[in-house]
């Protein structure tokens, strides 16, 4: 029948696109992939000497490119808490109360998302440099900090909207205080919004490339480790590191995803 | 026991309002607000021989920043992030529709295929393509192996690589919104549309594209204006030949050392910024869907 081979090519044809366009999204991915097996061992490090692993058991002697992953794990860990717990009680605040200034801060709030983050970076570098704050660690989870609690805030925040009060009502009208209701009524209600506020928060730290280039000083995270090989020619322990990294969050999202599965199932 | 009096002060609670509201206000004004207004005052000082700002009202870096070099690179940069924007339109658009759409049962997995490749490192993905392209580059190697070229082809340091890559940076940025726009479609309002005779481009014009604007506004913000400081795209692929704004700025924080100068070009990128982001409420925008 006409109709369906023509459902069947149009099919087809939608097939074939986003299969192109994963192909290429994926096309650097197998490049680091396969770089990492790469044998060659002289700088750039571009020609194929053939397959190896060795570069998987040589990167654990790069103690360098180890601690930059290291600082990169502390900044991310300790921007996300921070920026996750300032940005949950703040979006709680603004939404309950009613206090002057409040436009001033919604505005506030969207600076960071809005504006391109160079100008955020070399913002907080001359104010770093005028208040003489070395820079390093303390900086770089400053700015991480910065950037991530306004998408914290704006993920709590769409949880908050739908949320009905006359909960928090009725547990103060059983006795309850307002720190307990906050944490047994109103925080798992917002918990969605806030797992997908730390999720991005960290998420964005961990690939911070901008922000922390101006602000780091001399304390070298994963990004910017990787930014200073590109310069002198990316060794396979650089890309065997990347993807490590990407199995682990493909494993995560697998675990995650699997969760999920399950529980359709037995709606289903 | 009786708790009279169980008074719910919904109303002027000054030190809870205080306690939730003002670690973000500290973030906010000290972070974000007093370092721009500093990057603003900073932008009309001027630097002594060893380069130490000095406090005195100039408008040199101004001046010196609407000279002929400077509006081509403004130039550039809007053109770079304008074709880069509709690239990510055309490429995005059907591709969120087909995803967001799909009766597939595993749309999810598809979804998280957009988003894995994300979760690398962008630099060394953005190496990963110039490794890809370069004369002795994998894409060089297979189409000489397969005799389809003889010579490599010269694809690298161009503004077309530039563009390739800000296209591959952001178009996730489009494909996010775009998908979260798309879902919400009823499917009954297109199925009312082909009942009532209109063929599928004009059902397309007349009722998917309006209903699904906001996503394509949101989606351009999000790439446009990252693009014109995504400095490191054109570090890496663009050789030069294809500075955005960012590479301007980024010259004079390091080896320019001018910093007052550097402030100036990230005003006029602010500047920029909102004029974009005053289009883009003109245009209906929602801010709220900004970023999330």
């Amino acid at each position: 029948m006409s109709r369906n081979s023509k459902r069947k090519a149009k099919k087809a044809r939608n097939g074939i696109f986003c299969g192109l366009v994963y192909l290429f999204l994926f096309l650097p991915i197998s490049v680091i992939v396969v770089n990492s097996t790469n044998a060659t061992t002289s700088k750039p490090y571009l020609s194929w000497k053939g397959f190896t692993l060795d570069w998987y058991v040589k990167l654990f002697d790069n103690t360098q490119l180890l601690q930059s992953f290291g600082n990169t794990m502390i900044i991310a860990v300790v921007s996300t808490l921070l920026a996750t717990i300032i940005g949950t009680i703040g979006a709680v605040g603004i939404y309950r109360y009613h206090f002057r200034g409040k436009g001033i801060i919604n505005g506030l709030l969207y600076i960071p998302v809005v504006i391109p983050e160079i100008v955020l970076g070399i913002s907080l570098l001359t104010i770093f440099s005028k208040v003489n704050i070395p820079r390093g660690m303390l900086t770089l989870i400053l700015a991480h900090v910065t950037f991530s609690v306004p998408f914290v805030i704006f993920n709590v925040r769409a949880r908050l909207s739908g949320y009905d009060k006359s909960i928090e009502e009725a547990s103060m009208d059983l006795g309850a205080n307002r720190l307990t209701t906050f944490m047994r009524i109103t925080l798992p209600v917002l918990a969605p919004g806030i797992a997908g506020g730390a999720l991005l928060a960290f998420t964005l730290s961990i690939d911070d490339v901008i922000i922390s280039y101006f602000v780091n000083g001399q304390t070298k995270t994963y990004p910017l480790k990787v930014m200073e090989s590109i310069k002198s020619g990316v060794a396979p322990d650089v890309n065997a590191l990347s993807t490590l990294i990407l199995i682990a969050t493909i494993l995560l999202v697998v675990l995650t995803q699997s969760g999920i599965f399950s529980k359709n199932k037995e709606h289903s | 026991m009786e708790k009279a009096h169980a008074k719910h002060q919904w109303r002027s609670n000054t030190l809870p309002a205080l306690l939730t509201v003002g670690p973000v206000t500290l973030v906010l004004v000290l972070l974000v607000a007093i370092p721009l207004i500093y990057v603003v005052v900073m932008s009309f000082c001027s630097i002594d021989q060893y380069y130490n700002v000095q406090l005195q009202f100039t408008l040199d870096n101004y001046k010196r920043l609407v000279s002929a070099n400077y509006m081509k690179i403004y130039a550039q940069s809007i053109l770079i992030a304008f074709v880069t924007t509709l690239l990510c339109i055309l490429i995005g658009y059907p591709f969120s529709y087909i995803i967001a759409r799909t009766q597939s049962r595993r749309k999810k997995l598809l979804y998280m295929l957009v988003i894995i490749p994300f979760w690398t490192n962008s630099l060394i993905r953005i190496y990963g393509w110039r490794t890809f392209l370069g004369t002795n580059g994998w894409l060089n190697t297979v189409l000489q192996f397969l005799h389809l070229t003889k010579e490599p082809l010269d694809l690298l340091y161009k503004q077309g690589t530039t563009i390739l890559g800000m296209v591959y940076c952001l178009i996730p940025f489009m494909i996010l919104p775009l998908y979260t726009a798309i879902e919400k479609l009823d499917g009954s309002l297109l199925e009312a549309s082909a009942d009532l005779g209109a063929k599928p481009v004009v059902t397309f014009i007349k009722v998917i594209l309006p209903l699904t604007s906001s996503g394509i506004f949101s989606g351009s913000i999000m790439v446009f204006i990252p693009c014109l400081g995504y400095f490191f795209v054109s570090d890496i692929l663009g050789g030069g030949n294809s500075d955005v704004i960012g590479n301007l700025i980024e010259r004079q924080f390091q080896s320019g050392n001018n910093w007052p100068l550097g402030a100036a070009l990230s005003i006029i990128l602010i500047v920029i910024t909102l004029v974009l982001v005053k289009l883009y409420q003109r245009m209906g925008g929602d801010m709220d869907s900004l970023g999330v």
